[in-house]
């Protein structure tokens, strides 16, 4: 019951990237087709998850023992970063056709601020590991689905015909928001 | 003169919200009022400058493969920093900004300039680069904070003149989007005045 309103309210009350503005670069660079959008939302939830297990162990099987929180954020990035070059490094070796898919957004990762705010927030909810591996996934799934709906409207956006000053980012950013609206519906709902 | 120029390209030709497009997560994040806008475009600023000192500094001695990790360890130093200086100087801000102080470390402006510019050009202009585009990304995110602000609560830096609640919906996440939206049709139309 727990994991499952932990999980409705990542995916929708409490959306990643609409309600927490974690994200946004990816949300906003990588969806202009829907295709590419669900490669990155895979390569999120791959990444996420893992790193969400990997940062809880390492916070509390080492820096919380030696009271050497201070080093979170350092410690963190740094696992991060070497966490995708090794997933990508393994997943070239051992399965070529996910590397094909993933592969250009796995670098991309390291910069996306919402592996690193999930892996953060994990630790300052003060979630154990089970809870915060449901957590991490959620959140991987709420940011997925905004991403592929937000494509899918992009698709659309780049045969209608748009005053000419809003073309290119800022209608992309109004529909964002417009999007945003809509998810707000979700508020209330746990 | 070229370093003024190296200086003011910040603010506007290429102001990192408006034109780079870089950093959108504390954009929007924490642009609910003006002086939440400030205060994170400052601490951006300071880890900004360091950085690029530090940077510029050492980029003689990092061999070219580990160069990315060094900049990031670099950085996440100096984000450290300014969380605890602000967590203990400024509680009520930092309780505000909440967990975009340690999500400085992954703002692609802090990095973009320290690969792009940090790591090619000597101490004194990254300095100042690093000066200029933080207070670069200082305006923008006042700016937007301030017309957040403004329509949503009806005051300007914490100063009520209008009464009542203003249109909520400016201080809640739809509007990060949709005033930036048009903040940045609004600033392509002042920098290139001939589209």
């Amino acid at each position: 019951m727990q994991y499952l309103i932990i999980l409705i309210s990542a995916i929708f009350v409490n959306n990643i990237v609409l309600a927490q503005f974690l994200g946004i670069c990816p949300f906003l660079g990588v969806s202009k087709k829907v295709e590419t959008s669900v490669g990155m939302a895979g390569a999120v939830l791959f990444v996420m998850t893992l790193a969400t297990i990997v940062t809880w162990l390492l916070s509390h099987y080492i820096l919380i023992p030696l009271e050497l929180d201070f080093l979170q954020t350092i410690c963190f990035i740094l696992v991060i970063a070497s966490l995708v070059q090794m997933v990508e490094i393994v997943l070239k070796k051992a399965s070529p056709s996910l590397y094909q898919a993933l592969g250009i957004f796995l670098p991309l990762i390291t910069t996306n601020c919402a592996v690193l705010g999930v892996a953060l927030l994990t630790i300052q909810k003060d979630l154990n590991l089970g809870e915060g591996v449901v957590y991490a996934i959620a959140n991987a799934i709420g940011f997925g689905l905004a991403l592929i709906i937000f494509a899918g409207i992009r698709e659309h956006l780049d045969v209608m015909d748009v005053p000419k000053g809003m073309r290119g980012v800022p209608i992309a950013l109004l529909v964002a928001g417009i999007l945003a609206l809509a998810f707000m519906g979700f508020s209330g709902l746990v | 003169m070229n370093q003024w120029k190296n200086f003011t390209k910040g603010f506007l030709k290429e102001n990192p919200v408006f034109v780079l497009l870089l950093g959108m997560c504390p954009t929007l994040g924490v642009t609910t009022s003006a002086i939440n806008g400030m205060g994170m475009g400052l601490a951006t600023t300071f880890v900004l400058v360091m950085s690029n000192l530090v940077i510029s500094l050492v980029k003689n001695v990092v061999p070219d493969k580990v160069r990315i990790p060094v900049f990031i360890v670099i950085i996440a130093s100096f984000v450290t920093i300014v969380d605890l200086a602000m967590a203990a100087y400024l509680p009520p801000l930092h309780a505000q900004l909440g967990l975009f102080i340690p999500l400085i470390v992954v703002n692609c402006i802090v990095l973009g300039r320290a690969e792009a510019f940090a790591s090619k050009n000597g101490v004194g202009s990254s300095v100042i680069d690093g000066l200029g585009m933080g207070l670069g990304f200082a305006f923008a995110l006042t700016l937007l904070g301030a017309v957040r602000e403004m329509l949503g609560s009806g005051s300007f830096f914490g100063m009520k003149f209008l009464a009542g609640d203003g249109m909520l919906v400016f201080v809640l996440a739809p509007g990060a989007f949709i005033a930036l939206s048009y903040l940045i049709a609004l600033m392509t139309r002042i920098t290139k005045r001939n589209a």
